[in-house]
């Protein structure tokens, strides 16, 4: 969970490439600061001043739209960050347990990180999964239908090294590597996992 | 199941087919035929077609698509861009994301007419940065799409030329905000712009844009296939075609249903198998946390732009979601009011600071620690926030507060004279029913 992995000039290069993307290179911002993550595990001083540069901004109108998403952390994130929806209608169908649950089992608080550098918790909102309420996100893969004994269960196989796939895509990668595909370079992996999750009644518009 | 409305399978129709996601799999389906009719017609027949065809914004504003289209000044030298607004995180709405995952080819072929439409030559996707796979997905289906020459130069042959850019955001519920949307994706924090000048004359780089949601976008080519007659001939007077209705929260078989526009909550119902067993519905939002909620009383009202606005809701992004007896509807509203808190990007003072007290005063009465005159203090406080903010979430922050200050105000007040909230929390989770039986 090294913080001090440095800009290398392969790095440097592909933020220079996602800025050619767009017809005017400031759009490449987002995704550029993904990639600082991905190589970093956080939105570093010098990640912010190296997008700056390429962009021809200053480091303070970087940090300005760095400080403004939630996706972007300003201390280093573990290998999984485990994210539970406690939105409404997460909450209420036991969002609100499997928090409590794993705030205890994992002793730490909202937005902190495991000792062994492993797990980040946090609390999430809604993200667009309800009809699996209760969701928990790992590394922004879904983890749907969960239960404060199957989230348990979940992050101790995380912390054990132990494969754990997403219900409803594929084997979950570690939060670097999940943030190189949201930086726009995908890993292959579009094709694992099924689009949902088999033996669940009423999806696909259920044909009457 | 008789009695049941006739679902309309057609964005969701292959999502049950072994790898949906594939070119292939789309293809097999008479997947990017429609693009053929449209390369064959004039980009303004396009906009026709989709203008007759009656479809009106999936996003949740409902506003024509076709008129959208039509609104792009063709004589601006600068050029157009089309973007897809797939930043679904309106609470509730589960209908993009999962259309994106099974099924992201449909809105690729989609981007590709409405592009021609529009006469654009470069589109970008915005997809919320918290859905890895869905990324990957969309992704991957733009990568076989330049591949099999359906994306590129001369696109089949046409002299048409497209780009199209997927672009991951970054966690921020106000990108779903159109122009909150355009500032993210210029690099920029996602405050939302002040309009005039719209973005079909001045959106992104200041330049003429179409901004749609993703569904909206992913019913052109079944609009421009099957033609807009078809499309026209499915939902009411007003609100015509198709409509992904996404049912959660206690209801027995939650998920997408795909079905005409004017479909009762009933109906949806019951096909969903109803609410969970044993219990019955209270409260339910029509369109996400952000359009008034309703009860029981609205089950039989047609889920079409009209007639929910006349209950005095909004239809929204058809987010259903269902709360039965054993909800605190307090304890559901504050937690809302929390959110839009959070979310409130700070550019206007009565969203950031309105929602900042909203959660305050909500906060005092949930833990029974109010009186009864913080619900008119609440009321005010919404009053103060309705119409006066910047754009739509602030007044969005008001609508779970004033209705259900409306239908359960009883409720209010008892949890001033219980001391705090007298429901018990563990009975509304989704393992609460095996638990009491055991």
């Amino acid at each position: 969970m090294s913080t001090s992995t440095p800009l290398d000039e392969k790095t440097l290069a592909e933020l220079h490439e996602i800025a050619a993307r767009y017809p005017e290179k400031r759009s490449g911002l987002l995704p550029m600061l993904h990639l600082v993550q991905s190589v970093q595990g956080r939105v570093t001083p010098e990640g912010i001043e190296a997008c700056a540069e390429i962009l021809g901004l200053s480091a303070a109108d970087v940090s300005g739209v760095a400080t403004f998403y939630t996706m972007y952390k300003r201390h280093a994130v573990g290998d999984y960050h485990v994210g539970v929806c406690t939105n409404t209608l997460c909450a209420v169908m036991g969002g609100d347990e499997i928090f409590a649950r794993l705030k205890d089992h994992l002793d730490v608080g909202n937005d902190e990180t495991t000792e062994d550098g492993k797990i980040t918790l946090e609390h999430v909102e809604c993200n667009a999964a309800c009809d699996y309420a209760p969701v928990v996100m790992v590394n922004w893969e879904f983890m749907d239908n969960m239960t404060p004994e199957s989230a348990v269960a979940m992050v101790d196989d995380l912390r054990a090294g132990n494969e754990v796939r997403s219900t409803r895509g594929p084997r979950v990668c570690t939060w670097r590597e999940a943030e190189r595909v949201l930086a726009g370079f995908p890993d292959g992996r579009a094709d694992e996992g099924p689009c949902r999750r088999s033996g669940q009644p009423g999806r696909a518009a259920g044909r009457a | 199941m008789s009695g049941a409305p006739t679902l309309t399978p057609v964005l969701t129709d292959m999502w049950d087919v072994d790898r949906s996601w594939t070119l292939a799999a789309y293809e097999a389906k008479g997947g990017y035929r429609a693009l053929d009719r449209a390369f064959a017609m004039a980009p303004d027949d396009v906009i026709a077609a989709v203008k007759d065809s009656g479809l009106r914004g999936r996003g949740g504003a409902g506003f024509p698509t076709g008129m959208k289209w039509s609104f792009i000044p063709q004589d601006n030298p600068k050029p157009k861009y089309l973007v897809v607004n797939a930043d679904e995180s309106e609470p509730g709405t589960c209908k993009d994301i999962p259309l994106m995952m099974g099924n992201p080819h449909v809105l690729v072929e989609g981007v590709i007419i409405s592009s021609y439409a529009i006469r654009a030559h470069k589109a970008f996707i915005y997809i919320r940065g918290e859905v890895l796979h869905v990324i990957r997905r969309v992704q991957a289906a733009v990568e076989e799409a330049y591949a099999a020459g359906h994306l590129g130069k001369d696109i089949h042959g046409s002299g048409y030329d497209l780009d199209v850019v997927v672009h991951a955001g970054a966690g921020a519920y106000i990108c779903g905000e159109e122009t909150a949307l355009l500032e993210g994706l210029e690099g920029r924090r996602g405050q939302p712009r002040l309009r005039p000048p719209f973005p079909a004359v001045a959106g992104l780089y200041a330049s003429p844009t179409v901004i749609n949601n993703v569904e909206s976008i992913a019913s052109v080519p079944s609009i421009v296939g099957n033609g807009a007659d078809w499309f026209a001939s499915m939902g009411t007077e007003k609100s015509k075609g198709f409509g992904i209705f996404s049912l959660s929260g206690h209801v027995t078989r939650p998920g997408q249903y795909e079905a005409p526009l004017g479909v009762t909550l009933r109906e949806l119902l019951d096909l969903a198998g109803g609410v969970r067993k044993g219990h019955e519905l209270k409260f339910w939002t029509p369109g996400g946390s952000s359009t008034p909620l309703l009860t029981a009383e609205h089950l039989d009202i047609p889920l079409d732009f009209e007639a929910v606005g006349a209950a005095g809701s909004m239809l929204g992004t058809r987010a259903l979601q269902v709360f039965d007896e054993t909800v605190c509807v307090v304890r559901a509203v504050l937690r809302w009011t929390e959110f839009y808190k959070h979310e409130s990007c700070g550019k206007c003072t009565p969203c950031r600071e309105g929602t900042w007290w909203l959660v305050q005063v909500l906060t005092r009465l949930e833990r029974g620690e109010g009186t009864e005159a913080d619900l008119d203090l609440l009321l005010d406080q919404c009053e103060n926030i309705l119409g006066r903010a910047f754009c739509a979430l602030g007044d969005g922050a008001t609508s779970p507060i004033t209705s259900s200050i409306q239908y359960f105000r009883d409720e209010y007040l008892a949890h001033l004279t219980n001391g705090g909230c007298p429901f018990d929390p563990a009975r509304s989770t989704a393992w609460a029913g095996e638990e009491v039986m055991a």
